[in-house]
């Protein structure tokens, strides 16, 4: 059935977010030839249109005002609720991320509707829009339907995919208004330096629990991530030693952390969690090294190695090395 | 000052996956065997956030602790008193049973409004068991107040509240005129542990229980039947279970025979 859906874009860099493309690739199929909007807010917003109807768009809501491109929950609920309105949309999209989940529970209290958050897969049939997300900190899971419309959900980056061929090279332009009034101010901000590759967009994630003893166990692990590639790999932490304070928080994987997809994840004296699981069981090959060869993070590896980490990463550093 | 923390009594989150057990005909988790609820730990942080903001802004400040579930609950809110917490607030109903985000966000919003003086509510930044996050964000929208999420710090002076908010990559410092609401993350650290003598003070506080009725709530508006979002099917995701144990009779052997099964894999 032919539904209208509406996303909530975001735009980095001047394009839409990689995130964004997944999100309209998503919304390409569940509208199945009804109507496909996006929302573009921030100062390069008018720029990243084109990409958003190459990307799945039909029609862009676009608030081309500098005030947007610092995230202020008031001003961005009054233009994602303008769209909304123009729009009437059937479900409403939007990514998993510090803006999504911000708005979308705002969003749905506003419209008088429902959120699922963080949602793995959303589909439609007879009984309307349904969204399957990850609960009980990722061992369960829930699909949930909707008594209300429209249905609003965020969803986790990398579930989705982007179309696989460019969708129209031009669509619809709407202007929304500027920037209104916000409650709040934002007094400051201070920027997590991780230098070199980022987390997300590593191919390579090796990451550290509360096995490695202490905060010098991240040396071995920066070590290991060296000699996979500087360029490749990058360094992750679980929620317990980024609590504990031997690593910075914006390097932790897991539910309440980062997701990440990489083609190879070692995890190293990380018991397995599900919450941690979360941020990582997405990934393509996952190795575990763990003294405890009861521990769980075994059930979902690919490859398991019970041992302790200081004797082994050593050498397998030195033939990471060797192997090039 | 008047404070709110909401608590939530769930199932231990550190149950092992191998007792977690669902029931697929009722959609609903199987509470473990001889593993006691807890408070939810977010919950805790909130609390404590509370406390942290109490102890500078000084005596005169109230908290109340607020918890919407069944009596069994009393002890989430015990816990919380025993934190430092000054009173409890129980609210009971089988009409709130059942429900989701919304209804939860309805029924503490209800008890907020009949408190009457509040000035700021702290929330965990999502109840360990559901992980929506959405409650906080919907008393801050039922309220018509401001609302910040996911905080590592929270500072309370001249009618504003200043959230230090965790950023994928950073932080930053949002001010806000009170009354608002806080959602507060682990970045914060670890909630006090009482002591025994404030365990034995936490039983004398005062807990009020309150219903549907007694908050003017339609028991229409809550729990299954206010519910928007409606669940379909709970159920225990499969994992891959085909690890590749690699064997070596010293680290030496084990690092080269990974790093052979790795290349043999193309991973590497």
């Amino acid at each position: 059935m032919a539904q209208d859906i509406l996303v909530i874009g975001e735009v980095e860099d001047g394009a839409p977010a990689s995130v964004t493309a997944e999100l309209l690739g998503a919304a390409r199929r569940l509208a199945d030839g009804g109507n496909v909007s996006v929302t573009l807010l921030g100062a390069a917003a008018a720029g990243a249109a084109d990409a958003a109807f190459a990307a799945g768009a039909d029609r862009a809501y676009v608030g081309a005002d500098g005030a947007y491109d610092e995230f202020q929950p008031d001003q961005w609920i009054a233009a994602a609720q303008a769209a909304v309105e123009q729009a009437s949309p059937a479900a409403v999209l939007m990514a998993q991320s510090g803006i999504g989940r911000d708005l979308a529970p705002r969003l749905a209290f506003r419209l008088d509707s429902a959120a699922a958050m963080d949602c793995v897969a959303v589909e439609s049939g007879d009984g309307g829009f349904r969204a399957t997300r990850p609960c009980y900190g990722g061992n369960a899971q829930a699909t949930y339907s909707f008594a209300t419309s429209p249905a609003i959900a965020t969803v986790r980056a990398k579930s989705q995919e982007p179309l696989a061929d460019p969708h129209s090279g031009a669509g619809e332009t709407v202007e929304l208004a500027a920037a209104g009034e916000s409650r709040g101010t934002i007094a400051g901000r201070e920027q997590a330096v991780s230098e070199g590759l980022q987390l997300q967009d590593a191919s390579m994630v090796v990451s550290g629990g509360r096995g490695l003893g202490g905060p010098e166990g991240f040396e071995v692990m920066e070590a290991l991530a060296s000699a996979l590639g500087d360029d490749k790999a990058a360094v992750g932490a679980s929620r317990a030693a980024c609590d504990l304070g031997w690593y910075p928080v914006s390097q932790q994987v897991g539910l309440t952390g980062k997701v990440v997809t990489p083609d190879l994840y070692i995890a190293v004296a990380i018991s397995g969690a599900s919450q941690h699981m979360a941020g990582c069981s997405g990934s393509k090959t996952i190795v575990a090294i763990n003294r405890d060869e009861e521990a769980n993070i075994f059930k979902s590896a690919r490859f398991g190695v019970v041992a302790d980490y200081k004797a082994v990463l050593p050498p397998l550093i030195e033939a990471i090395k060797a192997a090039g | 000052m008047h404070f709110v923390v909401c608590a939530k009594q769930i199932p231990d989150p550190e149950t092992p996956p191998a007792a977690f057990r669902i029931d697929e005909q009722s959609n609903e988790v199987v509470p473990a065997q001889g593993i006691a609820p807890v408070l939810s730990q977010f919950d805790g942080m909130a609390a404590e956030a509370a406390l942290r903001v109490k102890e500078t802004a000084g005596d005169d400040t109230k908290i109340t602790v607020i918890s919407m579930g069944k009596e069994s609950a009393q002890a989430a809110i015990k816990q919380v008193l025993a934190m430092g917490a000054d009173e409890g607030l129980l609210l009971e109903d089988d009409a709130f049973e059942g429900g989701d985000s919304y209804t939860t966000a309805t029924v503490l919003s209800a008890a907020i409004e009949k408190l009457g003086d509040v000035d700021a509510v702290f929330c965990g930044r999502q109840a360990a068991d559901w992980d929506m996050g959405q409650v906080g964000l919907g008393i801050s929208e039922l309220m018509n107040w401001p609302g910040s999420i996911i905080a590592s710090d929270v500072q309370v002076a001249d009618g504003k509240m200043s959230v230090k908010r965790v950023l994928a990559d950073g932080f930053e410092t949002v001010e806000v005129p009170m009354p608002a609401v806080v959602t507060v993350s682990n970045e914060l650290g670890e909630p006090r542990y009482p002591k025994l003598q404030q365990i034995m003070q936490a039983a004398r506080k005062t807990v009020n229980t309150m219903t549907a009725a007694d908050l003017g709530l339609d028991a229409s508006s809550v729990g299954a039947a206010g519910a928007r979002l409606k669940l379909e099917r709970l159920f225990i995701p499969e994992v891959g279970g085909d690890c590749d144990m690699i064997e070596g009779e010293s680290p030496e052997e084990q690092a080269q025979a990974l790093v052979a099964a790795l290349r043999e894999a193309k991973v590497l």
